[in-house]
């Protein structure tokens, strides 16, 4: 079903991303979505990668349980997934505008556009053309019966497939059909079966990227959005390096791991002596010839392999001789020997990467199974064992890693190196990550538990650790699996003229799921440094004095305030539990209207556009919960703001001395939620992203890691198939949705009735009837939204469904008053990031900056419009994955009533790896977790975006 | 079964070379000393008979030449692993001729010969520390960052890294190794300095046999067939304390020799002689 979608979308040659962005918000009336009833019934956030379709909408909904998913799917007909169908139409739609403006800029341009945004339009067009190419490309190889997918009628299609070449350890081509939006993990099954391997977790699958830089693919996402443009080509390779191959249960295994090692030799990227050449090129011959036979055997019968990047007849010589003294060795024996020697090998599992040191000297940075060695040239000058390092770090082009004191010293230290690029800084670092969790954790921090607040994206090694994979060999229990060692030859000619299977070379990046922040290193330090402070606020709701102590458990002292907090959120979350859990499911929808509404970050097609524009950044500040002003922070500090959050919870408390009924604002809770996100991509070599990564004790199993990522992936990804804006531009509903005067794009999104959650069956039963009232209220003024319905929301291109979060208890009226408003700015940032940049070779950075405002049905008189009396205004900073900032301002309002308004400023930093809508969910979700009986009132989403350098 | 990596301290020949008259007047020394040449040619000769007769060794001995007063030390000239064996290129403008007759000779054995080329390299054997597993390089006044790499890209099995060497001549003037995976070790502040060094830099795990006397870390380990464990250490009249702690080396065969004169020039036990293994493993 899902794939139907994906595959009509395809044949619209909507980019995919516009589709997977769209939000799930699409209008309920629409009965396109035949199969939708299924997806929204079965949405099982853990379903299997073949059936990856219903998974790939970025709306918020896949985040939900399913059990909340279920829960809406009644009372909305047909919520999130189901809407997808609706996307495509909107894409559609979107693209048809841009086609249109082509060639004119942006015709459809809003009155209010300046020429500036009219520049923006124009520029977008272009990315639209490249991804109309890239689609045409991909058409080619999708399969024949699509091959008419060009026109846009046939919207209930088949799915869409894509042929998937493998290259195998031996140099053979597996061919493998995959749907389109599958995910890594399914073309990585497909290959495991076909091999008939069981020990699967030290190989992975990789790509090349446009950069030619070799990537892991990460099985826990999409296959598309991973390899972007770039072929379906990929290469099966080991990933981890067993440290001791003969613990390894199968024969095939150690078999393939012997074929990546002889590529490794053979390509010179493990470097072996003349003696060792000759000895493991012998013990290939044992195995691939059996025992030397000289009738059979003459010196030429071996020039077909290759033992040796420069392989001489000496070397071939010196084979023939050792070949023969292992006369009676089995092709097992043979292999085992061979990975004996070479595991022993200094490079053996080595993953260089290419750097320099903070004096600019070329060094290399190879990540092993033990820690991080420092190589300058062929010699080892430096080594950090993993115990040694408490977090791992990058920033830009930028890769730090703090090192634990040693027993004289008396502060850690940070030790930086600098990387050809952004993504090179944010490959080490997660091959990093992935290396230490799997070599050096016994599991993996399961991030499900810890998602309660973890904002901010995480990578994390999804996959099995070595110690977990060993536990489930030796549950293997099967015969022997017959395989053909007749590979050599193939593999020697292979890579005498193509470079085809390069896994294990620096420039591989390590793919992994983003999931949990927590992978535990061996550090110890960080329990203690963890200060929970407790600041209840008397004033404010129960459930904001909850917050103030979550979040201040949050806190660590010093640096490492990221160090273990999901640990200790699952202490707390266990206390909490309950008392959130109420409001969990009303928090969720709320965050998944919000979040399905969300844009998607930058398109690619940004760049061009930003490198002439103003440097301005945007920074929307909510104030007042009705009115939303954008305001215009001159240059973005922000350098390494990827992504910036703000939440601004506004909650009406009526007191107990002037009930008044009469007053549904006194009653009621509102909520506005301000959503900011900024998100940078990264110019020619630098993004501003950044990733921490904390290293914990691996003794104690509540050790946790952090890890802070960038988006820049998806940020590229975006970029590249995010069409462009479209030139709809709807008018701003709300008063609060009024642009800023930088603003250059603005576009209102209306909420589709659908999006209206009938009701809140967790919302708390005392705030339920002011609820209602506020609701009654609220329509009306956002009303104007609704209108505009059947327009597509196009933000920046991407079809976002702006959905209206409302208070969960009540019932939303038909429609849904949320306004959505978006500002982008595109600033050059470069003045101002020059100073902080002391490196010469960084180039400018384009920062493009997005604003986009959500607000919920409230009362416009109410909140801000009325002057009120200040009473308290507290403000409370917490850094975790994100800096959430959170104030809190109590007024009081005429008729003695008094309110308390929190706003949260929440700054996701992250790259593409970082799902940002899932971090937003996650925001609106805490917020809402944290004040249950307040109401997200309004959610305003600064974007603010490097270009991708590859863009350029 | 072949296997790489293997037999660390197996020898079969070693190398040594005379002692030439002008040591006593112009080899190069640190502390100013006045040497007395008989007593060196006596402690030579005494180094000499040990390995010959003692432990069995082939022993190739190259005439001294009178113009090179350093030539005794032949370890600087050369280091040899496995069947590869890389004539340095000293530090010491003076030694440099040294590699000529040891090239020569290693030429002779039958060894793959690597030479440094580089005119900007230097590197003497007295800063190799072969583990058995990797090398460790002293970055002294004798060897640069240059022969180090030379080294690592002729020994390619093994990680190479380096180690700076603060008041001493060379890295093995304050230690050894004294057994597979056992690193004599002085205690000086920058002997001990350096093992912490070496074991950040290493992926393997080392013991460590700490003597008091940074000179008397300096040893020489063999693994010999029908001796087992050797150790070629200080004797207790140069060195009481660190003699003791050799003698609780219960399982190896300790055998104490002089070397009280030509310390006196710097040089240490390891210092008179290239090992070499010609019983191939592989």
């Amino acid at each position: 079903m899902t794939t139907e979608v994906g595959s009509e979308s395809d044949v619209k040659k909507v980019p995919e991303v516009q589709q997977q962005t769209a939000p799930a918000s699409a209008e309920p009336s629409q009965e396109e979505s035949p199969s939708d009833p299924e997806a929204a019934a079965s949405p099982e956030p853990s379903s299997p990668p073949a059936d990856g379709g219903p998974k790939k909408e970025k709306g918020i909904s896949r985040f939900l349980p399913p059990w909340l998913k279920r829960q809406k799917s009644q009372s909305q007909d047909k919520p999130g997934e189901s809407s997808a169908p609706p996307k495509q139409e909107s894409v559609e739609a979107v693209q048809e505008e841009q086609e249109e403006t082509h060639g004119a800029g942006a015709a459809t341009a809003s009155t209010e556009q300046t020429e500036e945004e009219k520049s923006i339009g124009s520029a977008d067009t272009q990315p639209v053309r490249e991804e109309k190419e890239e689609e045409t490309k991909e058409e080619e190889q999708v399969i024949p019966h699509e091959a008419s997918g060009l026109s846009a009628l046939k919207l209930n299609k088949k799915m869409k497939m894509v042929v998937c070449h493998v290259t195998l350890l031996d140099g053979s081509q597996f061919s493998c059909e995959v749907e389109k939006r599958a995910k890594g993990q399914y073309l990585f099954f497909q290959v495991c079966e076909h091999l008939n391997l069981l020990e699967k977790d030290y190989f992975g699958l990789s790509f090349k990227d446009n950069a030619e830089q070799r990537c892991w693919l990460d099985p826990t996402k999409e296959i598309k959005r991973q390899i972007r443009n770039s072929q379906w080509q990929f290469a099966f390779s080991v990933k981890f390096y067993p440290l001791d191959p003969s613990q390894l249960t199968e024969d095939i295994t150690r078999y393939l791991l012997c074929l990546q090692l002889r590529q490794d030799i053979a390509s010179g990227r493990l470097p072996c002596s003349f003696v060792t050449h000759a000895l493991l090129g012998s013990y290939t011959l044992q195995a691939e010839l059996g025992d030397h036979d000289p009738e059979e055997h003459r010196l030429d019968y071996i020039s077909d392999f290759q033992f040796a990047p420069n392989q001489t007849k000496e070397l071939e010589e010196k084979v023939v001789e050792l070949h023969k003294s292992h006369r009676g060795m089995t092709p097992a024996q043979s292999d085992a020997q061979f990975l004996e020697n070479a595991k022993k090998l200094s490079m053996y599992g080595v993953d260089l990467h290419h750097a320099k040191d903070s004096e600019g000297v070329d060094i290399m940075l190879g990540v092993c199974a033990n820690g991080l060695l420092i190589y300058k040239d062929r010699l080892r000058i430096n080594r950090f064992a993993w115990p040694k390092i408490l977090k791992i770090s990058y920033k830009r082009s930028n890769f730090y890693i703090k090192i634990r004191p040693g027993e004289t010293e008396q502060f850690e230290s940070t030790v930086g190196f600098k990387l050809p690029n952004h993504r090179a800084a944010k490959r080490v670092w997660k091959v990093c990550v992935e290396h230490h969790t799997f070599f050096r954790l016994v599991s993996p921090e399961q991030p499900t538990k810890t998602k309660f607040l973890t904002l901010g994206s995480k990578f994390r090694y999804s996959g099995r650790t070595q110690a977990q994979t060993r536990q489930a060999s030796s549950l293997i229990d099967r015969p022997a699996p017959y395989f053909q060692r007749t590979s050599s030859k193939r593999i020697s000619r292979s890579l005498d003229g193509a470079p085809v299977v390069n896994v294990s070379d620096y420039s591989q990046a390590a793919g992994a799921g983003e999931n949990g922040p927590a992978l535990e290193l061996n550090s110890d330090s960080k329990s203690q440094q963890v200060e929970v402070v407790e600041e209840p606020d008397a004033d404010a709701a129960t459930s904001i004095s909850s917050e103030t102590a979550f979040e201040s458990k949050l806190r660590v002292q010093g640096e490492n305030i990221y160090v273990r907090h999901s640990n200790l959120m699952l202490e707390d979350l266990d206390k909490t539990q309950e008392d959130v859990l109420k409001h969990q499911a009303s928090i969720s929808e709320l965050k998944r209207s919000f979040m399905e509404a969300t844009p998607d970050p930058m398109p690619s097609q940004w760049d061009k556009r930003l490198t002439g524009s103003p440097a301005t950044t945007l920074r929307l500040q909510a104030q007042g919960s009705a009115e939303v002003k954008p305001e215009v922070n001159g240059q973005p500090e922000v350098v390494e703001v990827v992504e910036e959050t703000v939440v601004i919870e506004e909650v009406v408390k009526a007191k107990p001395k002037s009930p008044a009924p009469e007053v549904p604002a006194t009653v009621e809770t509102e909520c506005a939620a301000e959503v900011k996100e900024e998100r940078s991509l990264s110019s020619d070599s630098d993004s501003e992203e950044e990733a921490e990564y904390h290293a914990q004790p691996p003794t104690t199993s509540i050790s946790t890691q952090q890890i802070k990522e960038e988006p820049e992936e998806e940020q590229e990804a975006v970029l590249i198939q995010q069409a462009p804006p479209s030139g709809i531009e709807s008018q701003p509903i709300t008063e609060a949705a009024e642009p800023a005067p930088s603003a250059e794009e603005e576009k209102p999104a209306e909420l589709p009735e659908e999006e209206v959650h009938a009701d809140e069956p967790l919302a708390t039963p005392d705030e339920a009837p002011n609820g209602h009232a506020l609701q009654a209220e609220a329509p009306p003024t956002l009303r104007a939204a609704p209108t505009e319905e059947e327009e597509p929301h196009i933000v920046n291109g991407s079809t976002s469904r702006v959905e209206a979060e409302h208070l969960p208890q009540v019932i939303c009226c038909s429609e849904p008053p949320v306004v959505k408003t978006e500002m982008v700015t595109i600033s050059d940032t470069f003045a101002a990031q020059k100073t902080e940049i002391s490196t010469k070779e960084v180039p400018i950075v384009h920062t493009e900056t997005k604003t986009i405002t959500y607000e919920a049905a409230q009362l416009d008189g109410n909140g801000d419009g009325e002057p009120g009396v200040l009473m308290t205004a507290q403000t409370i900073t917490s850094e975790s994955l994100c800096t959430t900032t959170t104030t809190h301002i109590t007024k009081t309002l005429k008729g003695g009533l008094s309110e308390t308004r929190i706003e949260k400023r929440i700054v996701i930093t992250g790259d593409s790896d970082i799902d940002h809508d899932q971090a937003l969910a996650q925001a609106i979700k805490e917020a809402k977790e944290q004040h249950p009986d307040m109401s997200v009132t309004r959610v305003v989403v600064h974007k603010e975006t490097e270009l991708a350098e590859d863009e350029d | 079964m072949a296997e790489l990596m293997s037999g660390f301290g197996c020898f079969t020949h070693a190398m040594v070379r005379a002692v030439p008259q002008s040591l006593a007047r112009d080899a190069l020394r640190s502390g100013g000393l006045e040497v007395d040449l008989l007593k060196v040619q006596e402690e030579y000769e005494e180094y000499v008979s040990v390995l010959k007769h003692r432990l069995g060794l082939e022993v190739l001995e190259l005439p001294a030449d009178e113009a090179l007063p350093d030539c005794v030390f032949v370890e600087d000239a050369a280091v040899v692993c496995g069947d590869t064996a890389l004539v340095c290129r000293p530090g010491a403008q003076s030694r440099r001729r040294e590699t000529e007759a040891v090239k020569a000779a290693l030429t002779e054995l039958g060894l793959n010969i690597v030479e440094m080329t580089d005119e900007s390299a230097t590197l003497e054997g007295g800063d190799v520390l072969f583990t058995g597993r990797e090398f460790f390089v002293g970055l002294s006044k004798r060897t640069n960052q240059r022969g180090a790499e030379i080294l690592a890209d002729t020994f390619k099995d093994y990680a190479v890294s380096t180690v700076p060497v603060q008041d001493a001549l060379h890295l093995k003037s304050f230690c050894s190794m004294a057994g597979p995976g056992l690193i004599a070790i002085g205690s000086s502040e920058a002997a001990q300095k350096a093992l912490k060094i070496m074991q950040q830099m290493s992926d393997h795990r080392y013991d460590k046999l700490t003597l008091p006397d940074d000179s008397a870390a300096n040893c020489i380990y063999m693994n010999l067939p029908s001796k087992g464990d050797v150790l070629l250490h200080c004797t207790p009249e140069e060195f009481p304390e660190s003699a003791k702690v050799f003698e609780k080396l219960k399982d190896h065969m300790l055998i104490p020799v002089t070397n009280q004169e030509k310390a006196k020039v710097d040089g240490g036990l390891t210092c008179c002689s290239v090992l070499i293994n010609m019983k191939k493993n592989i």
